[in-house]
C-alpha cells in the first residue's frame, strides 16, 4: 500500500468576508427590551450588529464569503479539492453546508464537511485544512466560518440578543510556495473542557441560546492568555513580534483583557465586534477580511488567531498574513 | 498569617483601582459596588479573580452576587482565611 506524500507546510492565500445588509442598532434593541446603548457598549462593546434577512440562508452567506476568498486567491474553483465549513448553526443536520456551498461556487466534487467547535470553529477548521495540505490529502482548501445565530436568539432576552449576530468569513489554504518558506500556518494549540459544557448552550431544537455570562467571562479572562502565549511559543514567534491579534469577537472586555495579558504592544487588536457583533465561528475570518481590506495587516508578518467558546472549545495559531 | 481588616481593605482598594479605575481612597467599607462605585457584574468577576491572586481566597460566581458592599468582600476574605 502507498501513502500520500506530505508537504513542508501550508499557508493562507486570501481572506473573504460577508455581512448581511440589515444593521440592528442598540437603540433598536432598546425599544424591544429593557436595555440601552450605553449599557450594551459598556458590557460587551457592541454598537451595532448585522442580522440576515428572512430569505438569507447560512449557505448564502457562506458562499458569498467563500467566493470572495476564492477570487482573492487567484485560484479557480477547479483548483479547490476540499471545502470545510465551520458552523454551529446549520440549516438542518443534513445535508451539510459545505457540499451545497461548493456546488454554488462551481467547485466540482471536492471533499466537503461541516465542523462544529462553536466560536473556536474557524481555528479548528484552519488547523484541519493546514494538516490536510501538509499530509497531502488535499491541495487547496476553502475554509469558511459562517453563522446565522439570529435564528437561535430570543429577541426579548437582553442577555443574549445584544450579543449574537450573523455573518461569514473565509480563507483559502494552499501549500507553501517553496519548501524552505518560513511563512505559513503555525502549530495549533487546542483543547476543550466539557465540565463547562452547560455554560453556553442551546438545549434542543426548540430552545434559544443561553449563556452564563459571568462564568464564561471568568473562564475567558483567566484560561486563554496562556493558550495564546503557547501558540506563539510553538510557532517560534515572540508576542512582541506580532503585528496583529485576532481573537474571537466575543466581548470587547474579554478581548482587551486577553490582549493585555498577552503582551503584544505592536499588535493591532481586532475590534470588529463593535460593528459586527459576536458571529461565533465567522468572527475571526470576518475580522481578518475587513482588516485586510483596510490595509491593517502587513503582508508577510505574523498574526495570532484565538478562537474560544461553547463546548468549551478553544484553539489558537500564528499565521503569516498573505 | 491572617491579614488584618485594614490590610484586606487596602489590598481591595488597589484591585478596584486597577480593575475599574476607582481611586483607592474612595473604596470605603460602607460603599456598594453597583450604586456607589458604578462597578458592574463583569468587573466584579475581575475583582474576584484578582482577589484570588492577592489573598488566595476563591470567590465563586454564586457567592459573588451576595457581596454588595466593600465590607461584604472584606468579611468574606477574612472568613475564608480563618476556615482555610
Amino acid at each position: 500500500m502507498r501513502v500520500t506524500q506530505g508537504r513542508a507546510g501550508a499557508r493562507i492565500l486570501a481572506f473573504g468576508g460577508y455581512q448581511p445588509a440589515r444593521v440592528v442598532t442598540n437603540d433598536e434593541l432598546s425599544q424591544a427590551m429593557d436595555t440601552s446603548d450605553e449599557w450594551i457598549q459598556a458590557r460587551v462593546g457592541i454598537a451595532s450588529r448585522r442580522v440576515a434577512g428572512p430569505d438569507e440562508s447560512l449557505a448564502d452567506m457562506a458562499a458569498a464569503a467563500g467566493g470572495k476568498a476564492l477570487a482573492g486567491s487567484g485560484l479557480s474553483p477547479e483548483d479547490i479539492d476540499l471545502v470545510i465549513v465551520a458552523t454551529c448553526t446549520p440549516e438542518a443536520p443534513i445535508p451539510n453546508t459545505a457540499a451545497t456551498v461548493a456546488r454554488r461556487l462551481g467547485i466540482m466534487a471536492p471533499g466537503a464537511y461541516d465542523l462544529n467547535a462553536a466560536c473556536a470553529g474557524f481555528c479548528y477548521a484552519l488547523a484541519a485544512a493546514s494538516d490536510s495540505v501538509r499530509a497531502g490529502s488535499a491541495t487547496n482548501v476553502l475554509v469558511i466560518g459562517a453563522e446565522k445565530l439570529s435564528q437561535w436568539v430570543d429577541w426579548t432576552d437582553r442577555s443574549t440578543a445584544i450579543i449574537f449576530a450573523d455573518g461569514a468569513g473565509a480563507a483559502v489554504v494552499s501549500p507553501l510556495a517553496e519548501e524552505d518558506d518560513a511563512a505559513g500556518i503555525g502549530p495549533v494549540v487546542w483543547g476543550s473542557d466539557g465540565d463547562l459544557a452547560d455554560k453556553i448552550i442551546i438545549s434542543d431544537r426548540n430552545s434559544f441560546i443561553h449563556q452564563e455570562g459571568q462564568a464564561v467571562f471568568r473562564w475567558a479572562t483567566t484560561a486563554l492568555h496562556p493558550v495564546a502565549k503557547e501558540a506563539c511559543r510553538r510557532a517560534g514567534v515572540d508576542p512582541s513580534e506580532l503585528t496583529a491579534f485576532i481573537p474571537h469577537q466575543a466581548n470587547l472586555r474579554i478581548i482587551e483583557s486577553i490582549a493585555r495579558r498577552l503582551g503584544a504592544p505592536q499588535a493591532i487588536v481586532a475590534d470588529d465586534i463593535v460593528t459586527a457583533g459576536n458571529t461565533s465561528s465567522a468572527s475571526i475570518p470576518l475580522a481578518l477580511s475587513r482588516m485586510a481590506e483596510r490595509g491593517e495587516l502587513p503582508s508577510g508578518s505574523p498574526a495570532l488567531l484565538l478562537g474560544f467558546g461553547a463546548g468549551i472549545c478553544y484553539a489558537a495559531q500564528v499565521i503569516t498574513v498573505p | 498569617m491572617a491579614m488584618t481588616e485594614a490590610e484586606i481593605l487596602a489590598g481591595l482598594g488597589e484591585i478596584i483601582d486597577e480593575v475599574a479605575g476607582v481611586p483607592a481612597d474612595q473604596v470605603t467599607p460602607d460603599k456598594t459596588f453597583v450604586d456607589d462605585l458604578d462597578i458592574d457584574s463583569l468587573s466584579m468577576v475581575e475583582i474576584a479573580v484578582a482577589a484570588q491572586d492577592k489573598f488566595g481566597v476563591e470567590i465563586p460566581d454564586d457567592q459573588l452576587k451576595d457581596l454588595k458592599t466593600v465590607q461584604d468582600v472584606v468579611d468574606y476574605v477574612k472568613r475564608s482565611e480563618v476556615s482555610a
